[in-house]
């Protein structure tokens, strides 16, 4: 057991805090830092600059761009990205669809799209979710149908974030409604959004914004080449895409940042008030502890064996999550009433309550808290 | 950093392990240690001393082993493990581990003949009675006070803590909820040896050893944190109610995910804690210490008052084993500062610091 950091990962650390800190655009890390909402050219600037740098996309293939980096050093890379308010590579790009098309696409289809997934030459938005299939994503319906070179595609999807932004949109579909499982007829189909039968609805939510949407197919033309890997192999790319992702799914970094921010704004409190000291102590302590336990499951993993400890991160890294930004809003108080700058209200109470409200979602999306003590039951307690 | 144990590590624990499991394979080696007094085995204690276990953390010139908090805490999460009733973290971690540090001869600890007790005060006052030192006042409880060959007692000399040592001192014993012994401990002008320096401020000293003492409590309530999730496991599988396994109920099935998250996460801290009073300064060693102290606590009641509902009424009864490991995640979360105490001091020190960094 050691407890200090190698000299090469502290020199890479010290590497990465610099370049973060002082490479990428100030205006970003501004915004980030006062919690307002990113534009999308904001985080498109902000992928390029670590792009640039080749550090968009560690996690990937290293001839796709990614690195050759252990788990700690990706662990690293991701907190201190967090703790340098710099907002990390586009999950859907650089988590999602891009290991999947560098893992199962053809060469083809690596060469056409991961470039640009990288760059954030093209924004991916992720149609997965319906109206009908939510934790349970198998129950899908929205239907691809072979006609020539072409996929004809009708259905719904929901909940898809950023979609207003999204250039191509990465699907499960349908392709064999008569499948014996319902898992065997899915396939993974890549969608120009510009095409015709797309259309875009927003949906607001209760932190005000409308970060998601709906995405409506109807008979929209797909050409064949865009199927990622094998018909009917989907949900296999599905659940290696759920599964893969595991730098910073505690949200370590910036849940830190903010917990050490929420003390500058308690200022005198902090030692008036000895509720208030000892929330902050438990918090800290959760931190402390959800940090430690990431970067064990990140030096456990090097093995690269699937990790089922990681939904004890996204469980208890999304836990404390809420819980900081509920101690934010706490602190606002009254003051946290409205985000109209009107209302003269420190500015660092305006995002108090939305970003409380936003948080809310953090145990629902990426597979509920629900369906990760599922899998810490069964596949680690074997219940 | 990392989390892995060495090889010399794992066979320590391993030949701990297989030790202890000759008497405590099963709760009925404990329920004999303790029926009787002093409250534990004698012949254990002996094996453990031949083992090379009673001198672990002492330096190899003191007849010891010259290992440090890590090995300490593996042996501590082996008794933890099966609830092994030995005095190991007081008499050992503590009481050793401050006449250690003064230079005072530990090898009699080492080879299992000399039993210190802790006596913490406060309720000690010690003065000068012509050209010796004696000890005034009352404490309780003292663990294994009465059965202790030594005790190791912090008194108040001068307005500030002082340690000593005496043979001496009226004992009155009595049992623990958890099947321990402890004891009264009286001096009425005892005769007592300075430890180091009387007249000069021996906090520091009394505060990093009970830090070293805390940790290796948190690794012995992670060992039976562990067990005690195991058990849950096992018995959610075995038992049916309503025609089907109890594992079937997803209720209880996500609370003991939720049992398992708990002791993840104490189990970073309490490894690292060791990590942090191998590698770190003493100031530094003293905060993890309250850290994982706090983590224990936490996730031992959360642990240990689960496994007994998961269980059922038969979590309750003293026959069956997992009740003995809510008993005594109970008492370690209340030795050397509960809950509350070691809250309380993070969170006077909370504004000092912007964040805590475990990576160094
Ligand atoms: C802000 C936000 C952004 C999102 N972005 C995207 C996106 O970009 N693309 C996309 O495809 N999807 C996205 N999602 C969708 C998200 O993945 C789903 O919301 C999630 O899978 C849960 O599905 P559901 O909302 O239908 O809830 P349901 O599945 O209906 O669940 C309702 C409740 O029941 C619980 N539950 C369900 N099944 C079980 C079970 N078997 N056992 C125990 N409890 C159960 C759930 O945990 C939850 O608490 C987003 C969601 C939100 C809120």
């Amino acid at each position: 057991m050691k407890l200090r950091l190698s000299p090469e990962d502290a020199a890479f650390r010290a590497e990465l805090r610099e370049f973060f800190t002082t490479q990428v655009p100030r205006h970003i890390r501004d915004t980030v830092a006062a919690r307002e909402d990113l534009t999308k050219e904001q985080m498109v600037e902000s992928m390029r600059t670590l792009d640039a740098a080749g550090i968009a996309v560690p996690n990937w293939p290293v001839e796709w761009g990614g690195k050759d980096w252990t788990p700690l050093q990706r662990h690293i890379w991701h907190e201190e990205m967090r703790a340098a308010c710099v907002p990390p590579p586009i999950t859907f790009n650089a988590s999602m669809v891009g290991p999947v098309i560098a893992a199962f696409g053809s060469q083809q289809v690596k060469e056409r799209f991961l470039p640009a997934t990288r760059n954030a030459g093209i924004w991916w938005s992720q149609g997965f979710s319906e109206p009908d299939a939510g934790s349970d994503l198998a129950a899908l319906r929205t239907s691809a149908v072979r006609d020539g070179d072409h996929y004809v595609v009708n259905g719904q999807k929901t909940w898809t974030s950023y979609a207003q932004y999204g250039d191509w949109i990465f699907t499960l579909v349908r392709t064999d409604p008569d499948a014996p499982r319902k898992q065997a007829g899915i396939s993974f189909l890549l969608i120009d959004m510009t095409t015709p039968g797309v259309t875009v609805r927003p949906i607001r939510l209760i932190d005000g914004g409308s970060l998601v949407n709906e995405v409506f197919f109807q008979d929209v033309r797909v050409p064949a080449d865009n199927l990622v890997g094998q018909e009917n192999h989907g949900w296999h790319y599905a659940k290696f895409l759920l599964g893969n992702e595991r730098a910073g799914i505690a949200g370590v970094g910036g849940t830190k940042w903010l917990l050490a921010e929420a003390k500058t704004w308690a200022g005198d409190r902090l030692r008036e008030d000895p509720l208030l000291a000892a929330d902050f102590a438990r918090l800290e302590n959760d931190l402390l502890a959800i940090e430690l336990t990431s970067i064990r499951v990140a030096a456990e993993s090097s093995d690269g064996k699937a990790q089922p400890a990681s939904s004890v991160l996204k469980l208890a890294g999304s836990e404390l999550q809420q819980a900081v930004t509920e101690l934010v809003l706490n602190l606002a108080g009254e003051q946290g009433l409205s985000s109209d700058p009107a209302a003269g209200a420190p500015a660092w109470t305006r995002p108090a309550a939305p970003s409380y409200l936003h948080l809310r979602a953090a145990s629902i999306y990426g597979g509920s808290n629900e369906v990760q003590r599922q899998i810490i039951a069964g596949t680690i307690l074997g219940l | 950093m990392d989390f892995d144990h060495t090889d010399e590590q794992r066979a320590l624990r391993d030949a701990v392990r297989g030790l202890l499991s000759k008497t405590y394979a099963t709760i009925d080696g404990r329920r004999e240690a303790t029926a009787g007094d002093p409250g534990f085995d004698e012949g254990m204690w002996s094996r453990l001393a031949e083992m090379g276990v009673l001198g672990l953390p002492f330096p190899e010139e003191a007849g010891g082993m010259g290992a440090g908090p890590v090995e300490v805490g593996l042996v501590a999460e082996e008794m933890g493990r099966v609830l092994a009733p030995e005095p190991f973290v007081e008499a050992v971690v503590l009481c050793g581990g401050l006449l250690a540090r003064a230079g005072a001869d530990v090898s009699g600890i080492a080879e299992g003949v000399v039993l210190p007790a802790y006596v913490g005060g406060p309720g000690v006052a010690a003065r000068c009675d012509g050209d010796r030192w004696v000890l005034d006042g009352s404490v309780s409880p003292v663990l294994n006070g009465a059965r202790a060959d030594l005790l190791v007692v912090v008194a108040e000399a001068g307005g500030t803590p002082a340690l000593f040592t005496t043979a001496q001192g009226e004992r009155t014993s009595f049992s623990t909820y958890d099947g321990g012994r402890a004891a009264r401990v009286t001096f009425d002008g005892t005769a007592a040896e300075p430890l180091g320096d009387p007249t000069a401020d021996a906090t520091g000293t009394i505060e990093y050893a009970r830090a070293r003492a805390r940790v290796a409590y948190a690794h012995e309530a992670l060992g039976a944190m562990e067990r005690a999730l195991e058990m849950t496991r096992d018995h959610l599988r075995d038992r049916h109610q309503f025609g089907k396994p109890l594992s079937a109920f997803q209720n209880l099935a996500f609370r003991a995910s939720d049992m398992y998250v708990s002791l993840e996460l104490a189990r970073s801290t309490v490894l690292w804690a060791s990590m942090v009073l191998a590698d770190g300064d003493e100031a530094e060693g003293i905060e993890a210490a309250s850290r994982a102290k706090l983590r224990a606590a936490e996730s031992g009641r959360h642990i240990g008052q689960e496994a007994i509902q998961l269980h059922g009424g038969i979590g309750l009864t003293m026959e069956y084993q997992v009740g003995h490991y809510a008993m005594r995640l109970t008492t370690i979360e209340h030795l050397l500062g509960d809950r509350r105490h070691h809250l309380a001091r993070l969170a006077a020190a909370v504004g000092g610091h912007r964040t805590v960094d475990p990576l160094r």
